[in-house]
């Protein structure tokens, strides 16, 4: 029976050096000695937020510590073998060989200066697994088997040549070429659009079944590891809350952290009843400059004071260029925008302070929104002085209510960026919009960046500050249940175009257009074999057309 | 029209146009001196109707437009005019000097490129460690010298302590090619030490920051040796910072070597420019300068070219 077990992992301590800003290094510890079994063809689902230690406990069963990590204490046992403590001459030998990775993006991890298949065949021919022409034949054939296009000659393209979908399934071949005994799965569909996620997913999944090759499937988004994990374990700050069958974790799961991730998605918004628009965007239609193709086409919607509009749809639907449009960083070549009952200049450059005063934007990726060498109490103070000329006492005095408004104490305001976490940030940079006073908030996937949990407070956040002040939003996103707990109208937004419109309860409720039919289709549902029963009905459906 | 094929004509066109450019700042620049070239010829003592004669003769009295593209004409037909000082045809003797410094420079680059590149790998893969402080440390030694002290160290070291060349670099006409590698020996050792530690740490630099990407550590974790991780997958994506630097040095071994020339008596264009600089002699600094600046403009349109072929994403498009 024991050779049964690929992978035992006992008593793991990983530890780093980390630099906080303007104090000496430290030694911090990510993960306190999980034990971790995984036999032969058997997936396990390694699930928490960041910083909970997953993808580190991932690439220790290579041996491998990312940046400055260390594997500390404990024992790593791949195939009988004792691997933390080996040389690197033996970590070269079963890196590629035995186990192999799966990265996020495979958009970053492929190398963009050689074609694919020079690169999905390297491992075999390094350490000597196959001849050249087995194993490119060993390419094409899981080229085929993950359902990429032409799988004849993909391989002879460049990275930036193919979709991101079909780079992170070229990305699964080139894992699963040397014939390996486990694979790291890091978040392989997180990067995707909902669509495209499923897609990729059925690919792993039946790829991992044909093969029959053990794997570490890492994840924040559990509906995502139920479809592919035998197992799961819950991971938080670098311990094991509970570990179980994929069945019993989500559905009977026993500690309360694993409860509220299975219940996160539960939070939920009645829509209020139509009302005088304050925002009116009509006929718009947007092109960015030196090109001959329109990104926005025709897109007329409108939004009444203190509510939200969701705009949903994939990456490169138009979304973000809409709210470009709206704030005037791309003047609109035919349409018009009106704003509490003024038309509002194309561009930026014709816009008075209260318009630019009266419309504010919260960004995906709070980290890049900010100036990293200003405090936090600049950041936030800045509005303050540009539209209410605000200064010394009157405006840190006003600078902490608002610190206070978004539920951050007090000693905030002398941080720099780097100190706060992912959520902290993000609310920071909500302070700042509201600093503004406006009348309408902008957020363009505000939540996407967060782990589920944190992405809750912020809406919830959002949602109680809109009915103390009575500000509109305009919800950019490409995550349904999102929209489903924060949005009164939704717009579905498909190749630049307004497919469609109209109240949350009509949008979401069928019958449905083909398009918004798929996307909503498309988002993991938090039970087994949601997947297979998908793609069986999406097979039937093509069969029947 | 491929991408890459509009992008390479764009880069030669602007080349030429700069070029062109240079050339009317040159020959401006000649011309806002005080005196002209018949006062140059005839010294502060010619009377102002010999003076004038001579102007007349060599055209000088023509306006400046004309001149200049009589003079451009000239330069495209091949024909540089004739010295003041000794009235013989610039081209021809610009001609063996341009050979002897290109000589010197080819021998020096053929040493110099590759060996910068590879010490820049082996400091990268030694990142801190102490084969990278060696390099690092010896490297910018040399380039922290003075090209005459480090000439004179050279000349010393070699051909008094351990005499095995000649301490003056004399080619002459009709020497064979080992011959003639023998007698640069020394100013190409000297010019190798000038130029290695700027292509050297360019290289550390642009491999170190390649070596932050993910497909980095896709590669180690495919289990390959750092020198090929390095060597297959970081330096591809290094290329073209590498080549602007390595272009800028090829030029200054043209352009800039004139104190090894010196030193080491050696007869090219540094050396033949700075004659007739002190002696005034304009049509020849005009020519020179002209020609340098072909080199410079030629060299680093070429770094622009080789950078845009590395460029899979201009070379193979969508």
């Amino acid at each position: 029976m024991a050779d049964n077990i690929l992978l035992q992992i006992k008593g793991l301590v990983i530890g780093a050096t980390s630099y906080p800003p303007g104090e000496p290094p430290k030694e911090v510890t990510l993960v306190h000695g999980v034990d971790l079994t995984l036999k032969r063809g058997r997936v396990l689902g390694l699930i928490g937020e960041s910083g909970a230690g997953k993808s580190t406990i991932g690439l220790s069963a290579m041996s491998y510590g990312r940046g400055g990590v260390r594997l500390t204490a404990g024992t790593i046992h791949l195939n009988g073998r004792e691997i933390r403590l080996a040389d690197a001459r033996a970590l070269r030998s079963l890196r590629g060989r035995e186990v192999t990775y799966v990265s996020q993006s495979a958009a970053a991890s492929f190398n963009p200066a050689k074609q694919i298949m020079e690169q999905v065949i390297e491992t075999c021919l390094s350490h000597g697994l196959a001849s050249k022409p087995e194993a490119e034949a060993r390419a094409v054939a899981l080229f085929r088997k993950l359902g990429l296009p032409s799988p004849e000659t993909i391989g002879n393209r460049y990275p930036h040549q193919v979709s991101g979908g079909q780079l992170q399934r070229c990305m699964t071949a080139m894992a699963l070429c040397p014939k390996p005994d486990l694979v790291i799965f890091d978040e392989p569909t997180t990067a995707l659009d909902v669509t495209t996620q499923i897609d990729v997913l059925a690919a792993i999944k039946e790829a991992i079944r044909d093969t029959g090759v053990a794997a570490l499937y890492i994840t924040h988004d559990l509906a995502v590891v139920a479809q592919v994990a035998d197992e799961i374990m819950v991971l938080r700050h670098g311990r094991m809350v509970e570990l179980g069958e994929t069945g019993q974790i989500i559905k009977a799961p026993v500690q309360d952290y694993t409860k509220a991730l299975v219940s996160v998605r539960s939070l939920d918004h009645v829509e209020k009843a139509p009302a005088a628009p304050i925002l009116q965007v009509q006929n718009v239609t947007a092109r960015y400059r030196g090109t001959s193709f329109d990104v926005l086409k025709n897109v007329t919607v409108d939004l009444p004071a203190g509510q939200t509009l969701a705009v949903v749809g994939e990456s490169g639907s138009g979304k973000s260029t809409l709210a470009r449009a709206i704030t005037g960083l791309l003047p609109p070549s035919q349409g018009r925008i009106t704003f509490a009952g003024r038309t509002l200049s194309a561009d930026l450059a014709g816009r008075s302070k209260d318009d630019l005063r009266e419309v504010q934007m919260i960004y995906q990726m709070a980290d890049t929104a900010m100036n990293p060498r200003q405090t936090v109490g600049t950041i936030i103070g800045r509005p303050l002085e540009l539209y209410f000329n605000l200064k010394g006492a009157e405006r840190d005095l006003r600078v902490q209510e608002l610190l206070d408004h978004i539920e951050m104490g007090k000693g905030f305001a002398a941080r720099y960026p780097a100190e706060l976490s992912g959520g902290q940030k993000q609310r920071v940079c909500i302070a700042r919009a509201l600093a503004a006073k406006p009348k309408l908030i902008i957020c363009d996937e505000v939540t996407s960046a967060l782990d589920p949990l944190v992405a809750d407070g912020i809406l919830k956040l959002l949602l109680a500050l809109q009915a103390e002040t009575q500000m509109a939003y305009l919800f950019i996103t490409h995550d349904l249940a999102t929209v489903r707990a924060i949005s009164d109208k939704i717009a579905v937004m498909f190749k630049g175009a307004v497919v469609r419109y109209g109240q949350k309860s009509d949008v979401l409720s069928p019958p449905y257009d083909d398009y918004t039919d798929l996307l909503l289709s498309s988002v993991p549902e938090m039970e087994q074999g949601w997947l297979e029963s998908v793609i069986a009905h999406r097979k039937m459906e093509s069969a029947g057309n | 029209m491929h991408p890459v094929l509009k992008l390479v004509t764009q880069r030669l066109a602007l080349g030429l146009l700069l070029l062109l450019a240079v050339s009317v700042v040159i020959f401006l620049g000649v011309e806002a001196l005080p005196g002209d070239t018949a006062q140059a010829i005839l010294g502060q003592s010619a009377t102002p109707q010999a003076l004038a004669n001579l102007r007349e003769q060599m055209g000088l009295n023509e306006p400046p437009l004309t001149r200049y593209f009589s003079w451009l004409g000239g330069i495209l037909t091949g024909d540089l005019g004739t010295a003041l000082t000794n009235g013989a045809d610039i081209a021809q003797s610009i001609k063996q000097r341009l050979g002897n410094t290109l000589f010197l420079a080819g021998c020096a680059a053929v040493i110099s490129v590759p060996l910068a590149i590879v010490l820049g790998l082996i400091a990268a893969r030694y990142a801190g460690r102490w084969p990278d402080k060696l390099i690092s440390g010896v490297t910018l030694t040399t380039i922290s010298l003075p090209e005459f002290v480090a000439a004179y160290f050279v000349i010393f070291l070699l051909t008094q302590l351990i005499p095995i060349f000649q301490p003056v670099a004399m080619v002459l006409p009709g020497m064979g090619f080992w011959a003639k590698l023998n007698a640069v020996a020394l100013p190409v050792i000297v010019l190798v030490m000038v130029v290695l530690a700027h292509m050297m740490r360019m290289t550390r630099a642009a491999i170190l920051n390649v070596m932050q990407s993910a497909y980095i550590e896709t590669a180690e974790l495919k289990g390959l040796s750092p020198m090929t991780v390095i060597w297959r997958h970081a330096f591809p994506n290094a290329i073209a910072p590498v080549v602007s630097v390595v272009m800028l040095n090829l030029a200054y071994l043209v352009v800039g070597v004139v104190v090894v020339e010196v030193v080491f008596s050696y007869n090219a264009l540094g050396q033949y420019l700075v004659d007739h600089v002190t002696k005034r002699d304009l049509p020849v600094v005009q020519a020179v300068g002209l020609i340098f600046a072909a080199v410079y403009i030629f060299l680093n349109m070429l770094a622009d070219i080789i950078g845009i072929l590395a460029n899979p994403r201009l070379r193979h498009p969508k």
